[in-house]
């Protein structure tokens, strides 16, 4: 029986830790934006790989948190539950890198007058991003507060498309940015920053199904 | 030797069943949701049962003797035959059964074949414990609902430290609900042979030992027990999967109502307990701990706002109260003519 109390706390704290591992990405995520748009390459480089070692991690701690689930036989009940929240969990730190990386590779232009638009875009996506893990960390400790975090992510969604139409809008009417490759590149890394909050928000459906299914 | 064993067969059948059947109420849905392993589930119903019988059977199985004192190995044997066929039957063909009613009704049709007075206030007695037990073990289940929602919403446990638990929630409810049912049911199995218990009591070295009653309520046990083993895992599977879609909380919450319930109808101790105080105390009746589980399982609906009654549910418990002693009655009847008159024994 003490056996299983070690691997139950061993379990509580991998899972802490891969929540831990979400939330610094997305911090890193909004960082590595800023520095992007303030023209930094060197420190937006540094947070890219910050970005990547952290991603490699969180995939090497879900894998041990699914083997430890099955191979010690843990809440057999709602495991499969529990990992699906985490697995689409996984997928937001995903995004946040491919996004990155996305822009390492394309080096999108990005004209001064759209520059405080995408930065409100990264912030709204952000807070998506950290209110999908305040809803991660309630499904797991108390399931009533869930919706409270949930709402929120459902409302920095819809901002983030509504920040996405404006920057899409904006760059197609303005005179600033003149190329169609240009303005059609600007239009592509609007979409892929506002991915997160998408992702975002389909996590938070599935916590709320995995939580509907542990009420009492 | 070969005879007795032949006599007590009957009850040792009903108890093979009883084991089959009723520890599924007990480990039920701990075993179908993998919360609790089914070796360690069989081992600790079996212990439990084992040791509910032999220290607390007699007073469930008292109220039976009064209902009914037969005095015959033969006419014993006839009336628990009677009653593990009309289980044996009546499960296999989906009806509603408990080994209480069953054996309840063999004792009333032994009565009327060997021509004594029914005792209507027995009987009125254990009709009223059959009637009420599901009712409070809705109560309970209300009740710990309630409990339960509390602690989860003040404690904030993580899930899997609450799954942990929930697990030891289950050995130890399922323990406790083991001991209960072998204390409350083991009447049923044994009770008709007490007024001709044939063993001796037995005692160790040390001064400790069994009495006649406990020997024959363990021997009852044991054949519980090998109901456990063998015949339980798939109906244990059964009723996890398929009478209720409980969350393990919510089947915890079941299994220790339930278990209550019928400790509240076996345990002589909280009865002198409280009839010492001036206290009004439950009769000590065999009761079906199927029907206590369904009652807690309407309970809990209740609580979550009349979400998962099964009212189909309720009407066969209410069939059952007369089906089944009406079955086991009649049978027993004509049983004990052939025993009678074909093998020419005494049964009355």
């Amino acid at each position: 029986m003490s056996r299983l109390f070690k691997q139950t706390a061993y379990l509580v704290a991998d899972i802490d830790t891969f929540l831990d591992n979400i939330s610094k990405a997305g911090i890193l995520f909004g960082l590595a934006l800023k520095e992007y748009l303030e023209d930094e390459p060197d420190r937006f480089h540094t947070r890219l790989d910050e970005i990547a070692e952290l991603e490699s991690d969180s995939d090497d701690l879900r894998r041990e948190i699914r083997h430890k689930l099955y191979s010690k036989m843990l809440i057999p009940e709602s495991r499969g539950d529990v990992l699906s929240v985490l697995e689409n969990i996984d997928n937001v730190i995903d995004t946040t890198k491919k996004i990155v990386f996305q822009i390492d590779i394309e080096q999108p232009k990005i004209c001064e007058s759209l520059k405080k638009d995408f930065q409100e875009l990264v912030t709204t996506s952000q807070n998506a991003l950290d209110f999908t893990v305040k809803a991660a960390r309630a499904f797991f400790k108390d399931s009533d507060i869930i919706n409270d975090f949930v709402h929120k992510v459902y409302f920095y969604e819809h901002e983030a498309d509504k920040i996405e139409e404006l920057i899409k809008r904006k760059v197609f009417s303005s005179n600033d940015v003149t190329e169609l490759a240009e303005r059609m590149h600007i239009r592509d890394f609007a979409t892929y920053v506002a991915t997160l909050s998408d992702e975002s928000q389909a996590v938070c459906e599935r916590i709320s199904v995995a939580a509907i299914k542990r009420s009492l | 030797m070969g005879s007795l064993i032949l006599f007590l067969s009957g009850g040792l059948f009903l108890g093979w069943s009883l084991g089959a059947n009723d520890a599924a109420n007990v480990f039920g849905t701990a075993v179908a949701t993998r919360m609790v392993r089914f070796k360690m589930a069989a081992v600790v119903a079996s212990v439990a049962v084992i040791l509910g019988a032999v220290y607390a059977g007699s007073g469930a199985a008292g109220t039976l003797g009064r209902l009914g004192a037969i005095t015959t190995l033969p006419g014993a044997f006839t009336v628990t035959l009677a009653a593990a066929i009309s289980v044996f039957f009546m499960t296999r063909s989906g009806l509603p059964v408990s080994t209480s009613q069953a054996i309840v009704g063999g004792i009333l049709g032994w009565n009327i074949y060997a021509g004594h007075m029914v005792n209507y206030t027995v009987l009125s007695k254990i009709f009223m414990s059959w009637v009420s037990s599901p009712i409070i073990a809705a109560v309970f289940g209300f009740i710990l609902f309630y409990i339960m929602r509390f602690l989860i919403k003040r404690l904030h446990i993580h899930i899997l430290r609450r799954d942990l638990y929930t697990r030891i929630a289950f050995i130890i409810s399922g323990a406790f609900g083991a001991y209960s049912l072998g204390a409350n049911n083991i009447g049923n199995v044994m009770g008709v042979f007490v007024p001709i218990n044939p063993f001796p009591p037995v005692t160790f070295a040390s001064g400790w030992g069994f009495s006649g009653v406990q020997l024959l309520f363990l021997l009852g046990a044991l054949s519980i027990s090998v109901g456990i083993f063998t015949y339980s895992k798939r109906v244990m599977e059964t009723v996890g999967s398929d009478i209720f879609k409980l969350s393990p909380i919510t089947a915890f919450i079941v299994v220790l109502s339930s278990a209550l319930v019928l400790f509240l109808f076996a345990s002589e101790g909280l009865h002198d307990w409280l009839v010492q105080r001036g206290l009004p105390a439950l009769p000590l009746v065999p009761i079906s701990s199927s029907q206590a589980v369904v009652g807690s399982v309407v309970g809990i609906g209740f609580a979550r706002g009349m979400q998962n009654i099964r009212y189909n549910l309720l009407i066969k418990i209410g069939l059952g109260w007369i089906a089944t002693p009406l079955v086991a009655g009649v049978l027993c009847f004509f049983l004990l003519f052939f025993v009678e008159n074909l093998f020419l024994l005494d049964v009355r």
